[in-house]
C-alpha cells in the first residue's frame, strides 16, 4: 500500500493506504476526527469542508495522496483549548446550527470565506458563498447571521492580536 | 422570568460539542471488531427473484457473510409492520402485504434490498457485492398513485388487489352533498402534493452488535424514537425478547420524521452481527439514501369547496389517492388519514366536510410521515382552495378568511378535531403589518417596471399536534399510546438529570427541558443534564415526531417535577423540624412560612440521600420520581404565513422576495429555538413548493436519484425571514405549549403558490414551481408576455 | 470506488509516459468530476496519473494579445486574478459560477476542457473566444477540440497543457444554474472578437457545447440585444430532462443570449 504523509492540525502523520482512500475516509477512519462529515457522495453538501493549505476543499472529494506534504486543518483544530475560535462562538451566539451535522463544513466554508473576503459581508455574498452548503435544518437564516457576525468577531480578535 | 427559565433564549447547551466537531452521530461510533455491511438492491421496480447465486461473492476478499431473503427467512426473523390500522368503509381492515427486510421471492421496487455482504471494509463488501448473481424476471411496474387501481395495472401484493390497501373516509357524505346543491359558487382544484425525499443532512446508520457470553443484543441507530423500535424489533420481528435488546441513539444528525421508521438495515445489522458474531456497521451513502429513506407526500387530490350567500363558506370535500408506495412503512396508514382529513377544516367554521382516501402500492420506495406529514397536505388542499375562491369571488383573500375563520372556543370541526383555543384575526393581522401589505401594489407597480411580476400569497394553517391522547388514537387504529414519560433524578448535590422519552436530533432539548427545571427548581441550568436516546436508561419513551416534545414530553417533567417537589418539601420539613405544610418552596429556596429558616436547595437533597434526620418509617430515603404524561386532547399551532414573491417572465424563475410567519405556539419556552425551527421548516416547504420533486419514469426507475438531480434548497433560494408570535396559551398542558416543529413545513407550500399564482394571473401551476413549470403556465395563460 | 494505482507524476514527460504505458489509465487534475464518478463506481481507471504536482502546468500570463492559463490553474484563481478580470472580465466571472467556493479550490481548466461535459462552462468560453488548446503534442483550436458529449480530439496520451485565449473586444457568459446539480441548464457566451462574432451555448444541445451561426450573424449587423428580436435556436436538437424539456432550453438559449449582449454591452 502505498505511504502517505502530511500535516493535519499541526501533527505530522504517516500512514499507509489504499490508493482509494479520500481525505474525509483518513481523517475519520484512520486518525478518527470524526468532526469532519460525508452527507452525500456528489461532492454538493459541504459537510466534509477542510482546509488544505489554507484553502477550504471537499475532502470528499480529494484522495488523501493529493494532500501529500499538505497542511490539512479540520473543525477540531479551530478552539485553542476551551477557547472557541470567533466563528464557532458566532454559531452558538446566533443558533446557527440545529442537528449539528452540517455545521462543521459550514465553519470552515466560513472561515475560509472571511479569508477571501473580508470581515464585513453582507447577506447576499454570504448565501451566494453558501452554494456548496446544504443545511436541512436551519432555513439558513440564522447560519447567514452566524457568518455576518463571526467574521466580525474575527476582525476584532485579529486587531486584538495585533495590538499585544 | 429568569436568564436561565422559561421564555429565555438561553443559547444551547448541546453546541459545543457540535462547533467544535465532538458530537458522536452514529458513523462516528466505531466498536471492536466492527465490520462493514452492503445491501445489494433491486435495479427493477418489480421483479420475480428466480435464483441467487452468492458463491463466488463469498470467496472474495475479506467477506464474511453475504446472506439473502432466505437465509433471513429459515431464522423466522419476522416481517416490518406498518403499526395503525386503518379500516375501509366497507369496515374491511387495510391490506398489509409482508414486507421481509430483505426480499425474498419478488422485489417491488427500484431498491428493494435482496442480498447483504459482510466483509472486513466497506470497499471489500461493495466490490463482493457485484459478484453476486441474480436472475431476475422483469415485471411491468406501475408508479403512478392514480393508474396503480385500473383494471390491467401490475398487481403488485396479492393481498391486495388493484393494488388498494384502504378505502377509506371520514365526514358526512349526505351533508356535504346537501350544502353543495344549494351552493352560490364552488370552487374546484385538482392538486397533486408532491412526492419528496426527506434528506436529513447525516445518512441513517445502524451497528448491530451480539454479546454471545450475556445474549445481549445493542443496536446505535440513527432513530427518532429508540424505544418504538427496540418494542418493534423485538415484538414483531422477534430478534431478541424486549430486555434482552438495548438501543441507542446517539447523536442524531435531523430525522424530519424519516428516522421514526423501523427500516431493513437495522434489522439486518442486528441478525448480521449474530451470523458473524462481531459487529456489523452500515453507514448509508447519499444516493442509497434516496432508495432506502421512507418518502413523503404524495397525494392526488380533487377538491371542492361549496360558498353561500356573501363567501360563507358552507362545505368541504375531497378525494385523495394516497401513494403509499411498495410496503406499508411503520406508520403509513395514519398520514393520508387521521393526521390529513381530519385537518381540513383549517381555521374555518366549515358546517360540513367529505373526505374520502384511497391508501394505494406502486412500485416505488415506501411513503411515511415527513415533516408535517399529512398537516401540509390538507393545509395545501384548503389554503389554495381558498385563495383561488377569494379570486373567483373577487373578494379579497384576507376579508374571505376573516369572514370564515372559527371565532369561539372550543370549536368541534366535522371531523374530529375540537380546537381548544386561538386567534386567527390577530396571527393574521400582526403578519400582514410586518408584511407591510399595504405597500405591496406600490411594490408590484415598481417590479413591472423592471419586467417582473410581484405576487403576494397568503396561507392560514392549522396543524394538531402531540399526537395524543392515547385513548384516543388507539380508538382510531394506532398500535401504541402516545404518552411521553419523564424520571427526575436529583443527586445528593442537588444537580439534577432528567431522563426523557423525547428524543432530540436538532430540537435543543437539551436546552429547553434544562430551563424548565432551572425555573421549577430554582437551580442553573449548568446543574440539570437532560439523558434520553438510549432504553438502557430510560425505561421506555415514545420519541421525538409531531411536534410533541415541548407539549407532552415536557409535560410529563412537569409532573415528575411536582413529585420531586413534594418529596423535597418532606425532606425540608424534616430538616428544618416544621411542618409540611409550612414549608415553601421559591427560588430554589426552602423556607417555614412566617419565620426565618430556610434551607437550599442543595441542602435538602443531601440529606434525602443520608437520611439523618428522618427515620426510614417516616420517609423513603432518595429524591428521584418518574412520571408519565398522557395529554387530554391534540394541539393546535396555528398562524399566518405571508409569501411576496418576485418571478422572471423570460426564464420563469421565482425569487422569494419576502416571508412573514407569525404563529401561535402556546407558551414558548426558548424563543430563539422556537424561531430556529420555524425557519427550517418554512425551508422546507419553500423547497416542496419550488424546486424538490422525487421522479420516477414509468418503468420505476428514480429519476432524481441524488442531489446532482434533486434540488435542495440552498441559502441563496431563501430570503431573510421574517418570524414573530401571538400567544393563546394552550388550556390541554401543564405549560401551555402548542408545539413548533412542523409549523413551517406545513404552512409554507401553500403561501409560495399562491403568491406566484397571484404574480402570474393563473391558477394552473403544480408543485414544484419550477422555473419551466412557471415559464409555460406564464406561456399558456399570457404568450405575449412570455414571449417578450 | 474500484481500487486503482495512484501514480503521482514529477513532470509532463513522465505523465505522457505513464499514461501511454499503463492500462486503462487516467488523469488526475483536481478531481471534481472524475472522482465523485468514479466514487459512484461510473469510473473505473486502473490507474491514476495525478498531475498535482506537475511543475508549470499551473498559471495565468498576458501574452500579448492572448490571455494564457496553465492546465492545472484552479477556477479560485481565474475567478479572482486581476489579470483576468482586466483582460476578459467575462472570464473570470464565468470562473466564479462553477461549482462552489471549494469545488473551485481544486476544479482545474484543464481538467473542465478535456472532460468536455456537455453542461460545463469552459467549452462556452473556449468556443466563443476562439481559445486555441495547446497539448503536449499540438495546439488545437476549440472548434476543432470539442468533438461531442463528453469527447475531445485528445488522443489517449495527450495532455493539456493550456489554453490561450484571444483578447476579446467584448465578452459576457450568462448561465442558468441547473437547481440541483448547478451546472449550466443553459449557459450562452457571447464574444465580440476583431474579426467576428461568437456565441456559443453550453447545457442545451444534445450533442454538447455548440455556435449559433444565426445570432452571431445578426450581431455583427448589430451588437445588441434587440438584434437578436425574432431570433430562436430549434427545440429539436435541444436535451430535455427533468430539469426542462428542450422547448424550455431552446428558449432560454434566446433569452441568455439577450442577457449576454446587453452584460458585454456594460
Amino acid at each position: 500500500m502505498p505511504r502517505v504523509s502530511l500535516t493535519v492540525n499541526g501533527k505530522a502523520v504517516t500512514a499507509d493506504v489504499e490508493s482509494r482512500t479520500l481525505l474525509v475516509q483518513f481523517l475519520r477512519e484512520n486518525l478518527r476526527l470524526t468532526g469532519t462529515h460525508v452527507g452525500c457522495d456528489t461532492s454538493q453538501c459541504g459537510c466534509c469542508v477542510v482546509h488544505v493549505d489554507g484553502r477550504a476543499v471537499k475532502s470528499c472529494t480529494i484522495l488523501v495522496q493529493q494532500a501529500e506534504g499538505a497542511d490539512v486543518k479540520t473543525i477540531e483544530s479551530l478552539a485553542v483549548g476551551d477557547t472557541l475560535h470567533p466563528m464557532q462562538e458566532a454559531f452558538r451566539q446566533n443558533h446557527g446550527l440545529q442537528c449539528g451535522f452540517c455545521t462543521p463544513g459550514m465553519i470552515m466554508t466560513a472561515v475560509d470565506l472571511v479569508a477571501r473576503k473580508g470581515h464585513d459581508l453582507d447577506d447576499k455574498t454570504i448565501r451566494e458563498e453558501l452554494e456548496g452548503n446544504l443545511c436541512r435544518c436551519t432555513g439558513y437564516h440564522n447560519i447567514v447571521k452566524s457568518i455576518a457576525a463571526g467574521a466580525k468577531a474575527m476582525a476584532a480578535t485579529t486587531t486584538a492580536q495585533a495590538a499585544e | 422570568m429568569s436568564a436561565t427559565g422559561i421564555g429565555a433564549a438561553v443559547r444551547r447547551k448541546e453546541d459545543y460539542r457540535f462547533i467544535t466537531g465532538k458530537g458522536q452521530y452514529t458513523d462516528d461510533i466505531s466498536r471492536p471488531g466492527q465490520t462493514h455491511i452492503h445491501f445489494l438492491r433491486s435495479p427493477h421496480a418489480h421483479a420475480k427473484i428466480t435464483s441467487i447465486d452468492t458463491a463466488s461473492a463469498k470467496t472474495m476478499p475479506g467477506v464474511l457473510a453475504v446472506l439473502t431473503g432466505a437465509d433471513l427467512a429459515g431464522d423466522k426473523i419476522g416481517n416490518l409492520i406498518c403499526g395503525w390500522m386503518i379500516h375501509s368503509k366497507d369496515g374491511t381492515p387495510m391490506k398489509m402485504a409482508p414486507h421481509p427486510a430483505i426480499a425474498h421471492g419478488k422485489a417491488c421496487y427500484a431498491g428493494d434490498p435482496v442480498a447483504v455482504v459482510i466483509a472486513e471494509t466497506l470497499g471489500q463488501a461493495r466490490d463482493a457485492a457485484e459478484k453476486i448473481e441474480v436472475d431476475y424476471e422483469v415485471l411491468p411496474a406501475v408508479v403512478d398513485p392514480a393508474k396503480t387501481q385500473e383494471a390491467g395495472a401490475p398487481q403488485i401484493h396479492e393481498v391486495a388487489p388493484q393494488n388498494t390497501i384502504f378505502q377509506w373516509h371520514l365526514g358526512e357524505a349526505a351533508a356535504v352533498d346537501a350544502a353543495f346543491a344549494s351552493a352560490k359558487h364552488v370552487t374546484k382544484l385538482d392538486i397533486v402534493n408532491n412526492r419528496l425525499v426527506p434528506n436529513a443532512m447525516e445518512p441513517r446508520a445502524a451497528i448491530g452488535e451480539y454479546d454471545s457470553g450475556t445474549q445481549n443484543f445493542t443496536l446505535w441507530n440513527t432513530t427518532q424514537n429508540p424505544h418504538v423500535a427496540r418494542l418493534v424489533i423485538a415484538a414483531f420481528v422477534g430478534m431478541a425478547p424486549e430486555h434482552k435488546l438495548r438501543v441507542i441513539a446517539p447523536d442524531v444528525g435531523g430525522g424530519f420524521g424519516s428516522k421514526i421508521f423501523i427500516y431493513p438495515e437495522e434489522v439486518v445489522c442486528l441478525w448480521a452481527s449474530k451470523k458473524v458474531g462481531r459487529p456489523v456497521k452500515w453507514v448509508c451513502e447519499r444516493a442509497e439514501a434516496f432508495l432506502a429513506d421512507a418518502h413523503g407526500r404524495d397525494h392526488v387530490t380533487h377538491a371542492e369547496l361549496a360558498f353561500g350567500e356573501g363567501g360563507k363558506m358552507t362545505a368541504l370535500r375531497a378525494k385523495t389517492i394516497a401513494n403509499l408506495g411498495a410496503y406499508m412503512s411503520t406508520f403509513s396508514s395514519s398520514i393520508p388519514t387521521y393526521l390529513y382529513a381530519t385537518l381540513l377544516s383549517g381555521q374555518y367554521d366549515l358546517p360540513a366536510i367529505y373526505c374520502e382516501v384511497d391508501a394505494v402500492y406502486t412500485n416505488t420506495v415506501p411513503v411515511d410521515a415527513y415533516r408535517g406529514a399529512g398537516r401540509p397536505e390538507a393545509t395545501f388542499v384548503v389554503e389554495r382552495l381558498v385563495e383561488v375562491a377569494a379570486r373567483e369571488l373577487h373578494m379579497d383573500p384576507v376579508e374571505l378568511r376573516r369572514k370564515n375563520f372559527v371565532k369561539s372556543f372550543p370549536h368541534q370541526t366535522p371531523v374530529i378535531m375540537n380546537y381548544d383555543v386561538g386567534d386567527y384575526d390577530a396571527s393574521m393581522r400582526k403578519a400582514m403589518e410586518i408584511a407591510d401589505v399595504n405597500g405591496f401594489a406600490a411594490r408590484r407597480r415598481e417590479a413591472e417596471k423592471r419586467g417582473k411580476l410581484r405576487g403576494l400569497g397568503y396561507s392560514t394553517y392549522i396543524e394538531a399536534c402531540g399526537i395524543a391522547p392515547s385513548q384516543a388514537v388507539g380508538s382510531l387504529g394506532a398500535g401504541v399510546g402516545l404518552w411521553e414519560s419523564a424520571e427526575v433524578r436529583v443527586n445528593p448535590t442537588g444537580s439534577v438529570e432528567v431522563l426523557t422519552g423525547s428524543h432530540s436530533h436538532g430540537q435543543g432539548h437539551e436546552t429547553t427541558f434544562a430551563q424548565l427545571v432551572s425555573e421549577r427548581l430554582g437551580i442553573p441550568i449548568e446543574n440539570v443534564s437532560i439523558v434520553h436516546g438510549d432504553t438502557d436508561k430510560v425505561q421506555f419513551g415514545m420519541g421525538t415526531y409531531g411536534s410533541r416534545s415541548g407539549a407532552v414530553g415536557m409535560s410529563a417533567i412537569v409532573k415528575a417535577l411536582e413529585k420531586v417537589e413534594a418529596k423535597a418539601k418532606k425532606v425540608a420539613s424534616h430538616l428544618m423540624e416544621a411542618a409540611e405544610s409550612d414549608i415553601v418552596f421559591k427560588d430554589g429556596q426552602f423556607t417555614v412560612a412566617g419565620t426565618d429558616k430556610s434551607a437550599a436547595w442543595a441542602d435538602v437533597a443531601l440529606h434525602a440521600y443520608i437520611a439523618h434526620k428522618f427515620t426510614g418509617a417516616q420517609l423513603e430515603p432518595g429524591l428521584k420520581e418518574g412520571a408519565f404524561y398522557d395529554p387530554t386532547n391534540f394541539t393546535f399551532p396555528a398562524g399566518c404565513h405571508i409569501c411576496e414573491v418576485e418571478i422572471d417572465p423570460e426564464t420563469g424563475s421565482t425569487t422569494i422576495v419576502g416571508w412573514t410567519a407569525v404563529d401561535d405556539f402556546g407558551t414558548i419556552i426558548n424563543p430563539m429555538i422556537v424561531e430556529g425551527q420555524v425557519h427550517g421548516g418554512i425551508a422546507q416547504g419553500v423547497g416542496q413548493a419550488l424546486m424538490e420533486n422525487a421522479v420516477y419514469d414509468k418503468d420505476g426507475q428514480l429519476m432524481s436519484g441524488s442531489f446532482m438531480d434533486y434540488s435542495m434548497p440552498r441559502a441563496e433560494n431563501l430570503p431573510p425571514l421574517k418570524i414573530d408570535t401571538t400567544v393563546t396559551p394552550c388550556p390541554g398542558n401543564p405549560l401551555g405549549i402548542k408545539g413548533c416543529g412542523e409549523a413551517g413545513a406545513i404552512a409554507a407550500p401553500a403561501a409560495v403558490i399562491n403568491a406566484i399564482t397571484d404574480a402570474i394571473r393563473t391558477e394552473n401551476l403544480a408543485m414544484p414551481a419550477t422555473a419551466p413549470a412557471v415559464w409555460a403556465a406564464v406561456r399558456a395563460a399570457a404568450p405575449a408576455l412570455a414571449a417578450e | 470506488m474500484y481500487n486503482f494505482t495512484y501514480h503521482r507524476a514529477s513532470g509532463l514527460r513522465q505523465a505522457t509516459n505513464l499514461l501511454g504505458k499503463l492500462d486503462e489509465a487516467k488523469l488526475l487534475a483536481g478531481g471534481q468530476t472524475l472522482l465523485p464518478t468514479m466514487k459512484q463506481r461510473l469510473a473505473a481507471p486502473a490507474n491514476l496519473v495525478d498531475l498535482n504536482k506537475v511543475e508549470g502546468l499551473s498559471g495565468i500570463e498576458l501574452q500579448g494579445r492572448a490571455l494564457v492559463i496553465g492546465a492545472m490553474t484552479r477556477h479560485a484563481e481565474v475567478a479572482s486574478s486581476p489579470v483576468v478580470q482586466q483582460a476578459i472580465p467575462a472570464l473570470a466571472h464565468l470562473a466564479g459560477l462553477i461549482g462552489d467556493p471549494a469545488v473551485r479550490h481544486m476544479g482545474t481548466l484543464g481538467g473542465s476542457v478535456a472532460n468536455n461535459d456537455p453542461n460545463a462552462d469552459y467549452p462556452a468560453a473556449c468556443l466563443a473566444l476562439a481559445a486555441t488548446i495547446i497539448t503536449t503534442k499540438r495546439k488545437l483550436i476549440a472548434d476543432e477540440f470539442f468533438t461531442g458529449l463528453f469527447e475531445t480530439a485528445l488522443m489517449p496520451d495527450e495532455i493539456v497543457v493550456k489554453v490561450s485565449f484571444p483578447l476579446p473586444k467584448k465578452a459576457a457568459y450568462e448561465k442558468f444554474r441547473n437547481p440541483a446539480s448547478r451546472y449550466a441548464l443553459v449557459g450562452v457566451f457571447v464574444a465580440k472578437r476583431p474579426s467576428e462574432i461568437r456565441v456559443a451555448v453550453t447545457g442545451a444541445g444534445t450533442s454538447g457545447v455548440f455556435r449559433v451561426p444565426a445570432f452571431e450573424e445578426a450581431l455583427k449587423k448589430r451588437f445588441s440585444p434587440k438584434a437578436l428580436d425574432g431570433l430562436g435556436v430549434p427545440a429539436d436538437g435541444m436535451s430535455s430532462d427533468i430539469h426542462g424539456g428542450a422547448e424550455y432550453r431552446a428558449h432560454l438559449v434566446g433569452v441568455m443570449a439577450k442577457r449576454a449582449v446587453a452584460a458585454a454591452m456594460e
